[in-house]
C-alpha cells in the first residue's frame, strides 16, 4: 500500500486562528490537487508557538460543532490531516495538541507529554502536561503522534512503537540555535539526526515537519523529512522557507526492511517490563519523575 | 575547545530574514539606521539593505564637530557601495547647546550627549521615512555594557546583538564590506584617538574568547582561569557583564496588582501579527 504524503512547513500568526485557519485550507486545497493522501502540519500550527497569556484565548476543542475544526473536518474527507492546536479540555486545562482528522471524524488527539521548560522554553508556565502516548489506526495503518519535545526523549517513540505505530507523525516548532561554523544549526542537525535514529531503530516511517518564519527574535527552520525503515531520508523540505513537500511513502517497505531486520520482533519486552519495575521501584533512584 | 567561526551564508539567511519579518509584521518596509563609518553599522546597513533593497534603507551620518573625517568618507563608502538612500545630519548645534552650559563636563557626558542626540536624529527621521531604526549593537558590547543607555543601544529591532565582534568582523568580511572598514580598530569616535581596546583594556579577539566559554558555554570564572585566562582579566570581565545588566532589561516595575507588565503580563511584541 501506498500513501502520498504532504508535509506542509510554513509561517503562522501568533494568536490568530481564524488567519491561520485560512493558510491550512490553502495548503490542503494545494495538497489535494496534488493526490495527496495524509498531509501533515507543524506543531501550533493553528495559533502560533510562544503563545504565553494568548493561551486561554487561542483554546479550541476538536469537535464538528467548533468554528475552527467545523471546516477542517470538512476538509478532511478529502484527505487525511493532522494539525497542531490548543486544546481546552473540560476541567480548563490547555494543553499544545496534534489532532488527526480523516473522513470528517477526529480519530486521535495527542496532548504533548513533555513540556521544556528551560533555557529560552517556559511551556510548563503555560500548559498541562499530556498523559497518555498511543498509538491508533488509520486507513493506511497503525500511527502515533508527537511534538517537538515528546521525540527529543527516547521513550515516547518506543512507547509508540510498542504500541504498534508503524509510522511515526513528528510536528515541531523548533527554534534554530547553535550557529557555528556547520553548514547546520545545531538544533537541525540532533533533530534530523534521531529522526533517522528511530527510523532505523524501530524499522518504521518517521515523517516529521516544523514551521518555518520568526517570532520576535526567535526563528523556525523548516526542514520536513521522511525517513524509511532503513533510515534513510526519502524526502526533505528546504530550510527557513515555507514549502509543502510531497512524497510516496510505500508502506510495503516495512515487509521488506522487518524480513531483513527483525529487530521488532526480537523486542524483549518482558525484560523491559521487569527491569523498569525493579528499576522504578528501587529506594535510591537518581533519575526520572 | 574555542571556535568562534560561523557559517556565514547561514547567518546572513536568519539575519535577513529576521529584518524583514519583523519589520514587516510592524506594518514596515523600510528601515533607518545611523552610519558612524564602523564596522557594527556597517554590517547593519549591508544586511538592511539587502533584507528590504537599498531603496528602502536610510542611512543617517551624524558628524559631530570632534568626529574624524575618516568616519564621514567611511560611511561615504558604505553608502556609495550599497547605494541606499543616505542623509548628513551634524549634531554639533545640537549637543553644544547643552554642553556649553556645563563647561565642566567631562568626556564621559558628553560622549553620552552625542549618542542620545543621535538617538533623537534617528527617531526622528524613522517618523520622517516611515522606517524603524535597526540597532547596531554587538554581543560584546552589550555583554560588556560598552553603550549609551538610550543612545546608540535604542533601536527598533537588533540583528547583531547575538554576534560577537569576531564573529561581526567574519561576517563583515564575507559579505564585502571593504577592508579598511573592516581592519580598522574600532572607536566610538566621541574624541580624537579614542578606541574601544584603549578604553577597555583588553582586545576584543581576547574578551571574546572568554565571553564564549563564560556565556554560551556556561564556564564558571575559575574554570576559566583554569583555561588559561589571566585571573584579574576574568575577575574585570565577569564584574563588567554584572554591573551592566541594567543596561540589557526594561526598568523594572514595582508590582502592586495581581497581574503586572513585565511579570505576569506577558506577550511578544508580534502578538497578533
Amino acid at each position: 500500500m501506498k500513501c502520498k504524503l504532504g508535509l506542509a512547513q510554513i509561517n503562522t500568526v501568533l494568536g490568530d486562528p481564524e488567519a491561520n485557519l485560512a493558510r491550512h485550507l490553502a495548503l490542503v486545497e494545494q495538497a489535494r490537487q496534488q493526490s495527496v493522501d495524509l498531509l501533515l502540519f507543524p506543531e501550533l500550527s493553528l495559533t502560533g508557538y510562544v503563545l504565553q497569556d494568548l493561551v486561554p484565548t487561542v483554546a479550541h476543542r476538536p469537535a464538528a460543532d467548533d468554528p475552527l475544526f467545523a471546516p477542517l473536518l470538512e476538509a478532511s474527507r478529502q484527505l487525511d490531516l493532522v494539525v497542531g492546536f490548543v486544546d481546552e479540555d473540560s476541567r480548563h486545562r490547555f494543553f499544545i495538541s496534534s489532532a488527526y482528522l480523516s473522513g470528517g471524524q477526529v480519530l486521535h488527539v495527542h496532548h504533548k507529554v513533555y513540556l521544556p521548560t528551560y533555557g529560552l522554553f517556559d511551556e510548563g508556565r503555560f500548559f498541562a502536561w499530556g498523559d497518555s502516548v498511543q498509538a491508533f489506526d488509520t486507513r493506511f495503518g497503525r500511527m502515533g503522534m508527537l511534538i517537538c519535545e515528546d521525540f527529543w526523549h527516547a521513550s515516547p517513540p518506543y512507547l509508540l512503537w510498542l504500541d504498534g505505530a508503524d509510522v511515526l507523525l513528528l510536528s515541531s516548532a523548533s527554534p534554530g540555535r547553535g550557529l557555528n561554523n556547520s553548514e547546520h544549526l545545531e538544533s537541525a542537525r540532533w533533530v534530523e539526526h534521531i529522526n533517522q535514529a528511530y527510523a532505523s531503530l524501530f524499522t518504521c516511517f518517521v515523517a516529521h515537519t516544523n514551521r518555518v518564519g520568526y517570532e520576535d527574535g526567535l526563528h523556525f527552520w523548516g526542514g520536513a523529512s521522511l525517513c524509511d525503515p532503513n533510515g534513510e531520508f526519502l524526502a526533505r523540505g528546504p530550510y527557513h522557507q515555507e514549502a509543502l513537500t510531497i512524497v510516496d511513502m510505500d508502506l510495503n517497505q516495512l515487509h521488506r526492511t522487518r524480513a531483513r531486520l527483525p529487530l521488532l520482533r526480537d523486542e524483549r519486552t518482558a525484560l523491559v517490563q521487569r527491569e523498569l519495575n525493579r528499576i522504578l521501584s528501587g529506594q535510591n533512584r537518581s533519575s526520572g519523575r | 575547545m574555542i571556535n568562534l567561526e560561523i557559517n556565514t551564508d547561514l547567518a546572513t539567511t536568519i539575519l535577513t530574514g529576521f529584518i524583514r519579518s519583523e519589520l514587516n509584521r510592524m506594518g514596515f518596509n523600510r528601515a533607518v539606521l545611523g552610519l558612524s563609518g564602523g564596522i557594527d553599522s556597517a554590517l547593519s546597513c549591508y544586511l538592511a539593505a539587502r533584507a528590504l533593497g537599498p531603496e528602502n534603507v536610510l542611512a543617517v551620518r551624524m558628524p559631530y564637530k570632534t568626529s574624524s573625517a575618516d568616519s564621514l568618507e567611511h560611511a561615504g563608502l558604505i553608502i556609495d557601495a550599497l547605494g541606499v538612500q543616505s542623509l548628513t545630519i551634524p549634531i554639533t548645534e545640537m549637543a553644544d547647546g547643552l554642553i556649553a552650559r556645563f563647561p565642566e563636563m567631562d568626556d564621559m557626558r558628553r560622549g553620552n550627549i552625542m549618542a542620545r542626540c543621535r538617538m533623537i536624529v534617528l527617531y526622528d527621521q524613522s517618523a520622517a521615512f516611515n522606517g524603524l531604526v535597526i540597532g547596531t549593537g554587538n554581543k560584546t558590547e552589550i555583554l560588556l555594557g560598552y553603550s549609551t543607555l538610550y543612545g546608540d543601544s535604542a533601536c527598533a529591532i537588533n540583528p547583531l546583538g547575538d554576534l560577537y565582534k569576531t564573529q561581526v568582523r567574519q561576517l563583515s568580511r564575507a559579505l564585502g564590506i571593504p577592508s579598511v572598514v573592516v581592519e580598522k580598530a574600532p572607536s566610538a569616535d566621541l574624541w580624537a584617538g579614542q578606541t574601544d581596546e584603549g578604553e577597555l583594556g583588553f582586545t576584543y579577539a581576547e574578551v571574546d574568547r572568554l565571553l564564549y566559554l563564560l556565556v554560551d558555554q556556561r564556564y564558571t570564572p575559575a574554570e576559566c582561569v583554569e583555561a588559561g585566562f589571566s585571573e584579574p582579566f576574568v575577575r574585570a570581565v565577569v564584574r563588567r557583564i554584572q554591573r551592566n545588566q541594567f543596561k540589557r532589561i526594561m526598568p523594572p516595575i514595582a508590582k502592586l496588582s495581581n497581574r503586572t507588565i513585565g511579570y505576569d503580563f506577558l506577550y511578544l511584541r508580534d502578538w497578533g501579527t
